[in-house]
């Protein structure tokens, strides 16, 4: 019978044979995942249920990297707990300080996720390792207690819609516009409950990077999980991210899909995502001229290498408007350092950008760069829901590292083709 | 079990920003979070109404991140029962396992006005306008969730599990 790759990782992780969507089945899981608001809560849960140790020191993450370096004294003391906990489960994989990074994208990075594992997540965006492979999925603290309690979950096997996206991509078209453009099309709730398998020729030529900030947005769009499959990209990736010997694993092409979506990007121009719902988005050039007083670049979406390189790419030689707060957050600390190794913090620093630690930060409200009443912010990060940032009369605009780094030169929401690129 | 309260309506697409902002996520207690609800829609929504309301919602009620704050905050609020169209899936789990009654009513909730008396008996799959007359019913539970429940909810099945698996492991 043939299955769709969800299907396929699924079956990996249960003893009960998988016959279709709607089933629920119970899952043995790899990876367990909590940062540093939600760890405190499942933790509570974990203790609740009578449990003493978790079911496996070694896949047990926790990373303190939403408030922090530790904003107030509330949040410093949240940390407590979960550093706590870690010592009293002797739990290896605890982030912390310098060497902490923004979750999704630091667990890729270290080989801590990779092709074929079951993942899940205290965090919404844990589905970004569906980028190399992964059935990675967000829930809540008491779900994530749970398996830490017991190594198992339980999940409903999803449809699958298959997105098919081709074509060749413009000089300036991102992952990032890819996904906005599929949200846009979709809608927020358009893959509620449902798993988003990429394929198309397209992806077969996007590097793995792009792919993770493609899966980590699967949630906008209301999915369980986004899935890559397996190929030659994920592998050399896999290769120089401590996890050598991966296998190719994709959907079968003629198993049942709930819908297929066709996108080809041939003649897209750069998108955005216009306040206050992901899913409004629109081509910068009809966007009309928008002043902008702070831009972002960085999270889980856009903090990756390749991600700097774009903004640096842009920024070089040119200045951020004298209005505009423009602030990069490096997702990793290895991030960071390959940024310094390549100059690009020179490049971000001539250009007048506020560089900062690897944090969450900006993207959720907490700190490092909040809007106040009536500003408007463009922004790398994956929401923009009203307040998300700050005021609840401030303005989110998603979009891809160059057209965020354009936006701070131009003082306006901008494409590169703004700056005559 | 049967509630009984005022309807209280919001629109489509409630995030979980809108139920609990972000910068309230240094605590997760419902008597902080409770008197916060919904303040990023409106920061004197709590204020506004009365323990035992029934929040009803339109489409993806929910959707956003997975801070179980956003359920915690709603209990805290005094609400029992939540009424949408559909909700976000992380929401849906976190409500089961904080004890939030979530009903999945697709149309029917849109038949709710805002002030609208609603009677709900879980037991029975059914939810009674009072105040317009009209009645509609909901499916029951999977039976894997139903289990769940049945032994009081996530917290306790694991304990059981746990206890049957010869102690705390």
């Amino acid at each position: 019978m043939a299955h769709t790759l969800a299907q396929k990782l699924l079956q990996r992780h249960t003893d009960e044979a998988i016959t279709g969507p709607g089933q629920i089945v119970q899952c043995r899981v790899d990876v367990v995942l909590a940062n540093d608001i939600t760890a405190p809560l499942a933790i509570d849960a974990f203790k609740a249920m009578g449990a003493k140790r978790v079911f496996d020191r070694e896949k047990i993450v926790l990373v303190m990297d939403h408030f922090v370096p530790q904003k107030d004294l509330a949040s410093a003391n949240q940390v407590l707990v979960s550093r706590a906990f870690a010592e009293e489960q002797a739990i290896p994989r605890y982030y912390e300080g310098g060497i902490s990074g923004v979750e999704h994208a630091l667990l890729p990075e270290a080989g801590l996720v990779g092709p074929g594992d079951l993942v899940v997540g205290a965090d919404s965006h844990t589905c970004t390792y569906g980028g190399v492979g992964a059935f990675a999925t967000g829930m809540g603290s008491t779900d994530i207690g749970a398996a830490m309690a017991l190594g198992e979950t339980w999940l409903k096997v999803p449809g699958s819609i298959r997105v098919q996206v081709e074509g060749t991509l413009p000089k300036w078209l991102r992952a990032k516009d890819i996904m906005l453009l599929l949200i846009g099309r979709l809608g927020v709730d358009g893959a509620r409950y449902q798993a988003l398998e990429f394929a198309g020729d397209a992806v077969d030529r996007l590097p793995v990077e792009g792919r993770l900030t493609i899966a980590n947005m699967a949630i906008e769009a209301g999915a369980k999980v986004g899935l890559f499959p397996v190929d030659r990209l994920t592998q050399e990736y896999c290769a120089s991210h401590d996890r050598p010997g991966v296998e190719g694993l994709r959907g079968d092409d003629d198993a049942e899909y709930v819908q297929t979506v066709r996108l080809d990007v041939t003649d897209q121009e750069p998108v955005v995502a216009c306040p206050h719902i992901p899913s409004n988005v629109k081509p910068v050039s009809e966007v009309g001229t928008l002043p902008v007083q702070q831009v972002i670049i960085g999270s889980c979406t856009n903090g990756r290498i390749s991600d700097m390189r774009d903004a640096a790419e842009i920024l070089a030689g040119r200045k951020v408007d004298r209005k505009v707060r423009c602030i990069v957050l490096p997702a990793t600390p290895a991030v960071w350092k390959q940024c310094l190794r390549e100059g690009l913090m020179e490049t971000f620093t001539d250009a007048g950008c506020i560089v900062g630690p690897c944090t969450c930060g900006p993207c959720l409200g907490g700190h490092m760069g909040i809007l106040g009443d009536g500003e408007r912010a463009v922004a790398t990060t994956n929401r923009n829901f009203k307040g998300r940032m700050g005021s609840l009369a401030s303005e989110i605009y998603l979009a891809s590292p160059v057209v965020a780094a354009a936006s701070a030169v131009a003082g306006r929401v901008a494409a590169p083709a703004d700056l005559g690129l | 079990m049967t509630y009984k309260g005022k309807a209280r309506t919001v629109g489509d697409h409630i995030d979980t920003d809108a139920i609990i902002p972000a910068h309230l996520l240094v605590s997760s207690d419902p008597a902080v979070l409770g008197p916060k609800c919904m303040s990023g829609l409106d920061p004197d929504w709590a204020a506004k109404g009365e323990p035992g309301d029934v929040l009803v919602a339109g489409r993806n009620f929910g959707c956003g991140s997975s801070r179980e704050h956003a359920p915690i905050a709603i209990l805290g609020a005094g609400i029992r029962v939540v009424i949408a169209h559909s909700f976000a899936r992380i929401f849906y789990r976190n409500a089961f396992n904080t004890g939030l009654l979530l009903i999945e009513a697709g149309d029917d909730a849109a038949t709710i006005s805002d002030g609208d008396v609603l009677e709900i008996v879980p037991d029975q799959g059914v939810v009674r306008n009072l105040t317009k007359g009209t009645s509609f019913t909901y499916p029951p539970l999977p039976p894997h969730m139903a289990a769940i429940l049945g032994a009081g909810g996530l917290v306790p099945y694991v304990r059981e599990r746990l206890a049957a698996a010869g102690g705390a492991s």
